[in-house]
């Protein structure tokens, strides 16, 4: 059996979006620990401090690299996961209730789509000013530093924008309350004694890890955040 | 319980052949006793329909005490209807009331295709126990039961998978028209054993190959199936189906 024979079949191409995910899961856990940060009351330089070191610290430019092909290869295999999926009914049916499962269960192609139309506003955001057209501020406590925080204040300071991340992190908290567990599944833990603490662990990350995003932009917007 | 008789609406899927394209038809049913299993109910108005001169509604049954799995119908959006750990041989009508509408369809999915109005073909489900849902055994005398020793709570588990009747609700209630719940249990019944030993590897690549041939989706672990099937067969099975195959795909020499 090739790699190639693995990696397509349908339980590859489901292993492909557990190994991608928990992945990216590992990269919502240094984004949330940086971006706490700027609960630290000093005026965004701890924050600042941090965004400097991850933005020119060679290693984590080239980490920066498998994140986005781990982004990529995930947006990629799922859409072709769904669009593939979603063709194999036929006739639909004329009572469909979505008996026994959960609807976020059920919509995880939606969800998915609504955090890349979430990802390509926030890297625009933030992403392409400080990486690409360094078009950001000075940190007054270093010129050589940028200010991002001051641009997340800025950014945060529509009301609109707001929603949208609040929305972008309810989207999260839903993909998350079914991939998490799920990709434990697709890796064979049939265990019920192991399985029913990743579901704890699960649920429990994909209430505080959005949540915690969730209220960056809205301390800043409510002013809690200078 | 309480005896009554009910008058029914059931509308159902009528189709003449795989090739007709197939239509929702009415039909009235009286005096249904409460205490008719469904597919009597079906016979009832088969009944009405041969007097009435009217082609009768094709419907797979076999034993009809719920072991067998030929019954197959998509009953008010579920496999098997409203009752729990029941087929549709062992659906009672005290499960409806008096002035009922019921909507009765065929399994769907791409790897099922409807043969005749609620008959479908599930061969798909053979040609997948073909490919490696077997032991190899010599012929001769059968061994001693206990010269093997297993212990308890994987024999309890080996059962408890082997209960699948393969029936197809599971494919029938999942979005993505899975058939790894019908699969898992099987592999999951003969990985659990000694006796399945010696092919472990090679079914459960070959098993999973043939149900992608088949044309049936991948699993998203939803659950649906493991809350429609009426043997209870566990998800759990899933997850051991998706173990197997890892360590038998990584482990492959080619």
């Amino acid at each position: 059996m090739t790699w190639k024979q693995v990696f397509t079949s349908t339980i590859g191409q489901k292993l492909v979006m557990g190994l991608t995910g928990l992945f990216l899961i590992s990269f919502l856990v240094v984004h949330v620990g940086l971006n706490a940060c700027i609960w630290a009351d000093d005026g965004g330089k701890m924050f600042n401090q941090g965004a400097h070191f991850m933005g020119s610290m060679v290693v984590i430019r080239i980490m920066e690299i498998g994140l986005f092909i781990g982004f990529f290869i995930h947006i990629i295999q799922g859409y072709a996961l769904t669009a593939y999926n979603n063709s194999r009914r036929g006739t639909a049916y004329r009572v469909n209730k979505g008996y026994g499962s959960k609807w976020y269960s059920r919509s995880m192609g939606l969800l998915g789509t609504l955090l890349l139309l979430f990802l390509i506003m926030h890297i625009w955001h933030f992403w392409v000013p400080s990486r690409i057209t360094q078009d950001l501020p000075e940190a007054s406590y270093n010129p050589e530093h940028h200010d991002l925080f001051s641009r997340m204040i800025l950014v945060f300071q529509d009301p609109i924008v707001v929603v949208l991340y609040v929305l972008g992190c309810i989207s999260l908290a839903y993909h998350l309350a079914h991939g998490f567990k799920a990709a434990f599944r697709t890796f064979g833990v049939h265990n019920s004694r192991y399985y029913s603490t990743i579901k704890a662990v699960g649920y429990a990350f994909s209430v505080i890890v959005p949540l915690a995003f969730a209220m960056m932009p809205v301390s800043m917007y409510l002013g809690w955040v200078k | 319980m309480e005896h009554y008789n009910m008058n029914l609406t059931v509308e159902v899927w009528r189709q003449k052949n795989k090739d007709d394209k197939g239509g929702f038809k009415s039909y009235k049913v009286k005096d249904i006793s409460s205490e008719m299993s469904f597919l009597e109910m079906f016979d009832v108005l088969n009944e009405q329909l041969v007097h009435n001169g009217e082609e009768p509604i094709a419907f797979d049954h076999d034993c009809r005490e719920g072991i067998c799995g030929a019954c197959s119908m998509y009953i008010n959006g579920k496999p098997h209807g409203p009752w729990a750990a029941t087929t549709t041989c062992q659906l009672h009508m005290r499960a409806f009331k008096d002035g009922d509408t019921i909507v009765v369809e065929p399994w769907r999915a791409k790897a099922f295709p409807v043969i005749k109005d609620l008959v479908t073909d599930r061969s798909a489900f053979d040609r997948i126990i073909a490919a490696g849902g077997y032991v190899s055994v010599n012929t001769g005398n059968a061994v001693d039961g206990n010269s093997l020793p297993i212990e308890k709570e994987k024999a309890d588990s080996a059962f408890a998978a082997a209960a699948c009747i393969g029936c197809g609700a599971c494919v029938a209630i999942c979005k993505n028209s899975s058939a790894n719940l019908f699969i898992g249990a099987k592999v999951s019944h003969l990985a659990l054993l000694p006796q399945g030993e010696p092919e472990r590897r090679t079914r459960v690549i070959n098993m999973i190959e043939q149900a992608d041939k088949e044309g049936f989706g991948a699993c998203t672990v939803t659950g649906a199936c493991e809350a429609v099937c009426p043997k209870e067969i566990s998800i759990a099975n899933i997850a051991r189906l998706n173990k197997e195959y890892m360590n038998a795909s990584f482990s492959s020499d080619k």
